[in-house]
């Protein structure tokens, strides 16, 4: 780690991880993207605070850490809504603040939303495995020692912090993703979509599915009406983030950041990516509806959502 | 026999990646085709990563470089072209001791002899057919139709990493401790998941894996 320590971790939270944009190009060895679950989120953390797209960030799902400055920052939040506070007051979110040494960051509790994202300027160092910083837990690699953040865990910075430091820019709420539940997931149909029965296949874009116990930073399995599947068993194959598997039990599987890089379970839908921070802040209980959408369309609600971070380049 | 080289169906997943389906036999020689055609769309400008399946190729391409029109053009063109030799894959000899917890009831379910089990599972030079699913997993086959067994019907919730196993035609190595269903004949100390190295895994695409009986 860094030898210039940044932020001093009082409480870690339910569940917080350094992330980045994850190690693209290493699904050779079967080694997926992974890095942040609302890639949207911690792009934004990171434009607020002056560092580039990709830099280390926190994402702290369920519920925010205690954090304490141990030397002048700046931090903004982004993605759910923790309530965000400092120093005990009140702060808004997806806006850069100052933080002096001693100041604390501190949420009171869960808004909306399921994993917010913390960036620091200097952008947060961790341990680098295959290009980056992403914690990802299968392998115990990235972030800090490939784990949660404990309690006394120190977090460096990766470079020198910004200068000057802008306090107080901000991302108006046109410029986000409209997080919602139910969510509507605009998703594109699947190379096996035909192997679904006719009404497996109505239902699939017509009725919602809620998200189950059962879902992590993998995947998500869902419930809802159960997806009938026809057919021989496919020889395995390569998967993407986004994709909707149906096994045999016909609960889908919505593929997440550290999804399983390849598969023979048919998938009948991807999520486009515009969607996927919709789909990242959801909870087990939460509904979501898929709306089929052609590959066109969804490049462009891709083009629209990005347009919402332009305003943020200085 | 050549492989019919018929035009390959393109499909979307999501919208930044594209399956490219070749076929649907475990095939030797059209698993070399989707070798050759993941490593041509490699060298294209607008490809991030081609990863080949048994019989398929998952392209991941940058949309704002490359239309899905414009890509399944390039994958139509570069999948027409004849290939070159055969890449040569590196040869890969694992000693295993064969000790698994289902091993005994794999030979009982094949009615074989577990002497039989072993010899008719270390007599092939096995191809790496692909690579994925976690960090280090091989899918090695074809095995002999003698072994063919389905997967279990309850999978384990934590297998152990160095385990060997059987399902279908295929037989494996766990490269890490994880949830699995195949049938576990074995352990191999040669580790499978390289975290030092780049790609982190022991095997790769169009390898040979030869297995040997050791004392363990």
């Amino acid at each position: 780690m860094s030898a210039e320590a940044v932020l001093r971790v009082l409480k870690p939270g339910p569940f917080s991880l350094v992330q980045d944009l994850g190690r693209p190009g290493h699904r050779l060895g079967g080694v997926p993207e992974g890095g942040a679950m609302d890639r949207f989120a911690l792009v934004a953390a990171n434009l607020l605070v002056g560092n580039s797209e990709g830099a280390g960030a926190l994402e702290c799902a369920l519920g925010g850490p205690d954090l304490v400055a141990l030397r002048p920052c700046l931090v903004a939040t982004t993605g759910a809504d923790f309530a965000p506070s400092v120093n005990g007051q009140p702060v808004a979110g997806w806006t850069s603040h100052f933080l002096a040494p001693g100041d604390q960051l501190t949420f009171s509790g869960r808004r909306q939303g399921a994993r917010c994202y913390v960036g620091v300027d200097g952008g947060l160092a961790g341990d680098r495995w295959l290009g980056s910083v992403a914690t990802y837990l299968l392998v115990r690699r990235g972030g800090v020692e490939g784990r949660p953040l404990k309690a006394g865990d120190e977090l460096g910075r990766a470079g020198p912090g910004v200068r000057p430091a802008v306090a107080g820019r901000f991302l108006p709420p046109a410029g986000r993703p409209a997080y919602a539940s139910p969510a509507r997931l605009a998703a594109v149909p699947g190379p096996h979509l035909s192997r679904l029965s006719p009404a497996s296949r109505r239902a699939l874009f017509r009725e919602s599915f809620r998200v189950s116990r059962d879902a992590d930073r993998m995947g998500f399995r869902l419930e809802g009406p159960p997806l009938e599947i026809t057919g021989p068993e496919l020889l395995s194959f390569g998967l993407a983030g986004g994709c909707l598997q149906v096994p045999a039990s016909g609960q889908p599987i919505l593929l997440m950041a550290d999804h399983q890089t390849a598969g023979g379970y048919p998938v009948v839908a991807g999520v486009a990516r515009a969607d996927l921070p919709l789909a990242a802040q959801l909870l087990p209980g939460d509904e979501l509806r898929f709306e089929k959408c052609g590959v066109e369309e969804a490049h462009q609600r891709w083009r629209r959502l990005r347009a919402g971070l332009e305003t943020l380049r200085s | 026999m050549p492989p019919p080289r018929s035009s390959p169906r393109i499909h979307p997943l999501g919208d930044a990646a594209a399956l490219v389906d070749l076929g649907r036999r475990l095939d030797t020689a059209l698993n070399t085709r989707c070798l050759h055609l993941a490593a041509a769309l490699r060298k294209h400008h607008a490809v991030r990563e081609a990863i080949a399946g048994y019989a398929s190729v998952v392209v991941h391409y940058d949309p704002e470089q490359i239309s899905f029109r414009g890509l399944s053009a390039a994958v139509r063109r570069l999948a027409g072209l004849r290939a070159r030799a055969a890449p040569v894959g590196r040869l890969h000899r694992i000693p295993v001791a064969y000790d698994g917890p289902d091993l005994e009831a794999t030979a009982d379910a094949l009615k074989l002899e577990v002497r039989e089990l072993v010899r008719l599972h270390t007599a092939p030079y096995y191809r790496v057919f692909m690579v994925g699913f976690v960090p280090g997993w091989a899918y090695l086959g074809p095995l002999d139709p003698r072994l063919e067994l389905p997967r279990r019907r309850v999978p384990r919730t934590s297998v152990p990493a160095g385990s060997v196993a059987i399902a279908g035609l295929q037989t494996g190595v766990y490269p890490l401790p994880t949830p699995g269903g195949w049938h576990l004949i074995g352990t191999t100390s040669v580790p499978m998941f390289l975290p030092q190295s780049d790609p982190p895994s022991l095997l790769r695409p169009g390898d040979r894996v030869r297995f040997f009986a050791s004392a363990g």
